[in-house]
């Protein structure tokens, strides 16, 4: 079963709260190298998603596969050193950290868990030359001395994906990652994941349709916690399904 | 480094300079009495610190750090008592006096009393942490008020408490009775654990601490086990609180269960917070200032306390960075937490 191309799969993944079904029997599978995005109108169980993705949230029922190996039952720490990486809708940044001591923190969480206490982590260039070129690679090098906490909002939304491409990932969940942009810096959000695209697996959360149709390879519809399509953005484009359930209103507003 | 790092770490060297002064002075004006109540304010201020390290940089607000300190205490206490009366421990470990011997086995026992009290009371978090932790705590107090170990008339005391012997060479430095060596080896520790907490809060594993204080959903999302490092943390913070329970015992030649009770673990943070968390030099003007209060308040009136809690809810509004933050320059950009 497991030699398919899927990097990521979720098998009749339930998950409730109290009545409320967030994740209703949902089948979903990222391959390799791809952007598979999840879309879905509000409350349709996409954070829900990532956070049994990822291991924040235990599912009621279900398997998460991950390059093959069933992962349900790991915590969150350990699939991320699996090299399932995330970044949060919500900015979850070490504020009173420099924006490079955020990054630099999570180089160091890829390396083995030596319990070093003695040497000052913030001089290790071990930690600080890597750090130093993510910040290039996601436009950040020029804030790396100021504080996380200080940046403006769409530099904080790229220090979150900073903060996951510098450990070392085999892939990226990234939770709505234009979430309270501007227009401006929603494009230049735009072309760093396009950036990424050519060497990343992603499975992306977004509400922004345009982003979506612009970089997804594939699309996955929830909509109640359930996948009622999922396919080429053309496919789901034309599927007559989610244009009621999802397009047809947004195009109408 | 920046400036104010640089201003507080003179802030620190100037007052250990002073503290290395003071009891000199007090020794050639004749008032030696004031060179033990100093070295017992050291003794507290290497508590506050080894709280300070949990509480100000891993963001555990235990109230429960006095058991640490009381098992260190009753550690040496009880090596002694046995010593003294050549009576086994439990029946097959012999007592002793060696410093060498006993400040370790100290650390030791309170560092494996951390890691049980810690391996459940980190489970939780927040409010409820905070209540764990004094539960512990209060356990170890009663288990020690109950500790009537009778043999032939000689009993630990239970919340009588214990006397023992603690005329020592401490580490192999100097005695007890040398009033003012004594003092120098405390102020010598408290150096090093200084000097130790500041390069732990900086290394590696400070970084990591400071982090789940700050975010811990982040730490975990990528790929920090939180829980392991708290746990390293408040071990190594219980260690060195046993350090200052153990040098405690030696300078008082007397342990009783009040050492423990929460209270004392409440006393231990406002120490910290007094002083300034997550700043390791500030709880030791906390401790400071705290025990010479308590102490030479009641001269002035019966009601001291009517002073002093006052003065504590002022001080806590009007240095929100702590008595440390005092020294900081004006209009300095807030960032706390040792960096």
């Amino acid at each position: 079963m497991a030699a398919t191309d899927a990097l990521l799969e979720a098998r009749g993944l339930v998950k409730r709260f109290g009545g409320l079904v967030a994740t209703d029997q949902l089948d979903l599978s990222v391959r390799r190298g791809e952007i598979h995005a999840v879309i879905g109108p509000n409350g349709a169980g996409k954070t829900t998603l990532i956070g049994q993705l990822t291991g924040e949230l235990r599912p009621d029922a279900g398997t998460i596969l991950f390059d093959g190996a069933d992962v349900t039952a790991l915590p969150a720490p350990a699939r991320a050193r699996l090299g399932i990486a995330r970044s949060f809708q919500i900015t979850q940044i070490f504020r009173r950290f420099t924006v490079l001591e955020n990054v630099m923190l999570a180089v160091q969480a890829r390396e083995p868990h030596a319990f070093r206490f003695w040497k000052d982590a913030r001089r290790d260039e071990a930690l600080a030359a890597p750090a130093r070129s993510v910040l290039e690679e996601t436009g950040l090098a020029a804030s790396a001395g100021r504080l996380a906490g200080a940046l403006a909002h769409g530099e904080q939304r790229q220090l979150e994906i900073a903060m996951a491409l510098a450990t070392s990932p085999r892939m990226l969940l990234l939770d709505e990652p234009m979430a309270g942009m501007g227009r401006e810096e929603s494009e230049r959000m735009t072309a760093l994941l396009r950036r990424l695209k050519a060497r990343e697996t992603i499975l992306l959360v977004e509400h922004d349709m345009d982003v979506v149709f612009a970089l997804a390879d594939r699309v996955t519809v929830l909509v109640y916690g359930r996948a009622i399509a999922s396919g080429t953005p053309d496919e789901i484009r034309a599927n007559p399904e989610v244009r009621t359930a999802y397009l047809g209103e947004d195009e109408a507003a | 480094m920046s400036p104010r790092l640089d201003r507080r770490a003179a802030v620190a060297i100037g007052l250990m300079a002073l503290l290395a002064i003071l009891p000199l002075v007090a020794t050639w004006l004749d008032q030696g009495f004031y060179v033990g109540q100093l070295r017992r304010v050291l003794i507290f201020a290497i508590a506050a610190v080894s709280l300070d390290i949990i509480l100000g940089y891993g963001g555990m607000v235990s109230l429960g750090h006095a058991a640490f300190v009381g098992a260190g205490a009753y550690v040496v206490a009880l090596l002694h008592w046995h010593a003294d009366r050549g009576i086994e421990v439990l029946g097959i470990l012999p007592g002793t006096m060696q410093s060498l011997a006993t400040i370790p086995a100290a650390m030791l026992v309170a560092a494996l009393l951390a890691l049980a009290i810690g391996a459940i009371s980190l489970r939780t978090s927040g409010l409820y942490f905070i209540m764990i932790t004094l539960a512990f705590a209060q356990l170890v107090y009663f288990l020690f008020v109950s500790l009537r170990f009778e043999d032939a008339g000689r009993s630990y005391g239970g919340d009588d408490g214990l006397r023992y012997p603690a005329d020592v060479t401490v580490l192999g430095l100097v005695d007890t009775t040398n009033d003012l060596g004594f003092y120098f080896v405390v102020w010598t520790v408290l150096a090093l654990v200084l000097l130790g907490a500041q390069r732990l809060v900086r290394s590696r594993f400070g970084v990591v601490l400071q982090g789940i204080r700050d975010n811990e959903r982040r730490m975990r999302a990528i790929g920090f086990p939180t829980n392991r490092y708290r746990l390293v943390a408040f071990v190594l913070s219980g260690a060195i609180a046993g350090l200052a329970g153990a040098l405690l015992a030696l300078h008082e030649s007397y342990v009783s269960p009040s050492l423990m009770h929460w209270t004392r673990s409440g006393d231990l943070v406002v120490m910290v917070v007094l002083g300034g968390m997550g700043t390791l030099f500030g709880p030791v003007i906390g401790a400071t200032l705290f025990l010479l209060l308590e102490k030479f308040l009641p001269d002035f009136t019966e009601h001291w306390m009517i002073v002093f809690g006052p003065l504590l809810v002022l001080a806590v509004l009007f240095a929100r960075r702590g008595l440390i933050g005092l020294f900081d320059k004006r209009g300095e950009e807030a960032r706390d937490g040792g960096h």
